[in-house]
């Protein structure tokens, strides 16, 4: 066999690719629905920290900030090791899912707070003013003036971390969650050949690629505005 | 409650398993120098090459950048680590970590500092070159010092994201820091120690991420 | 000096025998951006010592032609010559050359991330190869020239424009050029500072200094030049010593224009 034939073989064996197909496409699955799960609650409780935190309330305003911190530091994987394996020792148990859809949603909530703050608070103080000089109340200012602007400037970091985050759904394979990655190496401990791998890097690429080029365009976009 | 004292602050157990986490923070801290020194190099080729003029240097650059940021490190850790010794590519754990988040990271890093060369004007390089100053000068001395005092907070959050990355590490068996940590939980049936290496991670990079809130705001002034 | 300014007084007749050896010389230059002809066949010479402005409406391509004088613009044909070599051959290394030709930008383009020192002597560090303190002790003589040895430890923002635009002169010279290109040196300063950067180029020029300089200052043009260039659409209208050029013009263009501007 010369070496192109025996790389395919291994990387790409098509009786391989047929057998373990559905089991691939059901861990895509997995992985998309965990991530607009994760998604949709980690950027709305980041909005909805980022808006708490203007209400100025200091000893939230601590609380928020400890919050966004500790999240942003910790290594996802140490807490799912924790919440998985320490939590039923006190008696609560939450399954695999659960566990990797807290830890994430946790995670993206914190950055995504900080992306919104950094956001309004971006928006030129005289908005507000010109708004509450108006004889609009801080809420009414805050949701339709400040926040569409903030949400435009946030929109390409916004979708940088949450395709890092939810590409993280990928450690569920540590605990068992049946994602594209346990699925894949299941699969190649099961056939004893590469391919399940390659089969699974390749439903990654196909889902998150669009994303990574739409947040390049994002930035493009952002960029030539304003230049 | 006391309960949940013992099952996650249980001080002996943390006291004992202490010397095997340093130990692993040290493997950590070895990871963390060689992915952070050579992805950070890495990518800031990477990053002059997908800026260049030239197609030919520019595409390949862009889909590589792409393609790794579109792979989990994870699924680049274990293909690399179980994938390629079917093709007869034997790494130990160490080498197979250290390529892995290289490939990862020199991606993320020279989109950061992709960023940075983009923000710097046109003016600066045609100064430069009108002095006489070469290509290469122009970059090192001119470009590049500017370009990365623009981006520094990101920067510095991109190596946070890397010294999180290297508990990934733990999957392959590196004794790195939560791989001795999570030793010591299964021997004790007990998390304290995993939480132990949560408050080593955090004393490690808290300054760091509070650093990258601090830069941010004031880049937005 | 009063010699060269005798000597344009033919008003860029290139037959002169008696011509020094030009320092620039640009011969049939044509530069294009993709169909748009920007640049229609150039004839220009500088000669040492020379102070030569151009004048045109805006978009007539007087920044093209300066930037094609050290290839910062890559010409699309003809020849640029400098203090004798060709610029467009091959063998040429443009680096070089370029320590032969100071260039002056309307933005400055400063180095924010170095001293009003750092930034004049950088060059002189990095292609004259001198040790540093060599390189500042000359860095520092080129400020003083502009009137700056006060300010040379000054970032760039915490200057005026005008002193800024100084320093950016200073960088220029302190290579110790042939020529010195200025491009609109003065229009992005507040009316109260141009005084002090045409003042810098007055003295340059009084101490020989051979300079190209693109400007919208009639009467700098007026009061300093050897010689005037009026450019329209790519084309070098008419060209003459000043006096000709803003009170009797051969062409009803250089007319149009320079009663425009009074
Ligand atoms: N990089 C470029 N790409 C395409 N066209 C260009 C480029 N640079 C200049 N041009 C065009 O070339 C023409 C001449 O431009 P140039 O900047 O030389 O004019 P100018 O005489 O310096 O004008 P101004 O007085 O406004 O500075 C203009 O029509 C301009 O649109
Ligand atoms: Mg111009």
């Amino acid at each position: 066999m010369d070496g192109l034939q025996h790389f395919l073989q291994v990387f790409f064996d098509p009786v391989i690719i047929s057998h373990y197909w559905p089991a691939i496409v059901g861990g895509l699955w997995v992985t998309l629905g965990l991530a607009v799960a994760i998604v949709i609650a980690g950027i709305l409780s980041g909005l909805l920290l980022a808006c708490l935190r203007c209400a100025g309330i200091r000893w939230l305003n601590g609380l928020i900030i400890a919050f966004a911190d500790i999240w942003r530091a910790l290594p996802p994987l140490v807490v799912i090791l924790i919440l998985y394996f320490g939590l039923p020792g006190v008696g609560i148990t939450f399954s695999a899912w659960m566990v990797l859809f807290l830890t994430l949603s946790l995670v993206l909530a914190a950055f995504s707070e900080e992306i919104f703050w950094a956001g309004i608070r971006a928006v030129d103080r005289g908005q507000w003013e010109a708004a509450r000089a108006c004889g609009m109340r801080s809420i009414t200012v805050l949701i339709w003036i400040v926040l569409p602007q903030a949400m435009r400037m946030a929109m390409p970091s916004l979708t940088n971390r949450s395709i890092a985050i939810t590409k993280m759904t990928a450690l569920g394979t540590v605990i068992g969650v049946p994602e594209i990655l346990y699925q894949a190496s299941s699969a190649q401990s099961f056939s004893g050949s590469a391919t399940p791998l390659t089969m699974g890097a390749l439903a990654y690429i196909a889902m998150f690629l669009p994303f990574v080029i739409l947040g390049r365009w994002l930035e493009s976009r952002m960029n030539w505005r304003r230049t | 409650m006391e309960n949940f004292a013992d099952q996650f602050f249980n001080l002996d157990l943390m006291w004992q398993s202490l010397p095997l986490l340093m130990k692993g923070l040290w493997v950590t801290l070895q990871i963390c120098v060689v992915v952070i020194i050579l992805g950070g190099l890495g990518g800031l080729l990477l990053a002059v090459a997908s800026d260049s003029k030239s197609a030919w240097l520019r595409w390949p650059t862009i889909i590589y950048v792409d393609f790794f940021r579109a792979v989990p490190p994870l699924v680049l850790l274990i293909f690399v680590y179980s994938g390629m010794p079917f093709a007869g590519v034997n790494l130990s754990p160490y080498m197979a970590v250290i390529l892995a988040f290289l490939l990862n990271n020199s991606a993320y890093y020279s989109e950061v500092y992709r960023a940075g060369l983009q923000s710097i004007p046109p003016g600066q390089v045609e100064a430069s070159r009108s002095t006489g100053m070469s290509r290469l000068q122009t970059m090192v001395w001119v470009v590049i010092p500017q370009a990365v005092r623009n981006v520094l907070p990101d920067l510095l959050s991109n190596t946070v994201e890397v010294v999180k990355l290297t508990s990934l590490a733990s999957v392959v068996s590196l004794g790195d820091l939560l791989y001795r940590a999570d030793m010591a939980r299964s021997m004790s049936y007990n998390s304290s120690p995993i939480v132990l290496a949560a408050l080593v991670y955090l004393v490690l990079l808290w300054p760091l991420v509070r650093m990258v809130s601090r830069f941010e705001r004031k880049q937005h002034q | 000096m009063n010699e060269t300014a005798a000597v344009s007084l033919q008003g860029g007749a290139p037959s002169a025998a008696h011509n020094p050896f030009p320092i620039l010389e640009l011969i049939g230059l044509n530069k294009a951006f993709g169909e748009q002809l920007v640049l229609d066949s150039i004839d220009l010479k500088v000669r040492p010592g020379e102070l030569v402005c151009v004048i045109g409406p805006s978009g007539s391509g007087k920044s093209t032609m300066l930037r094609c004088c050290n290839r910062l613009e890559e010409p699309s044909g003809g020849q640029v010559i400098v203090d004798g070599t060709d610029l467009m051959d091959r063998q040429t290394s443009i680096d070089r050359m370029r320590q032969k030709i100071g260039m002056v930008f309307q933005q400055f383009n400063l180095y924010p991330h170095y001293s009003a020192l750092g930034n004049v002597a950088l060059a002189l560090r990095l292609v004259k190869k001198l040790s540093r303190s060599r390189a500042e002790s000359l860095a520092f003589d080129a400020l003083s020239r502009v009137g700056l040895a006060d300010r040379a430890g000054h970032y760039p923002h915490q200057l005026s424009g005008g002193q800024q635009q100084r320093v950016g002169i200073a960088r220029a010279i302190a290579l110790d050029p042939k020529i010195v290109l200025f491009d609109e040196p003065t229009s992005a300063l507040d009316p109260e500072l141009v005084g002090s950067v045409l003042e810098v180029m007055r003295e340059l020029r009084d101490i020989g200094m051979t300079m190209l300089v693109v400007t919208h200052e009639m009467a700098f043009a007026r009061a300093v030049a050897d010689r005037v260039v009026f450019m329209a659409d790519g084309n070098i209208v008419e060209q003459g010593p000043p006096e000709q050029i803003f009170q009797a013009p051969l062409h009803e263009r250089t007319r149009a224009f320079v009663e425009q501007r009074h």
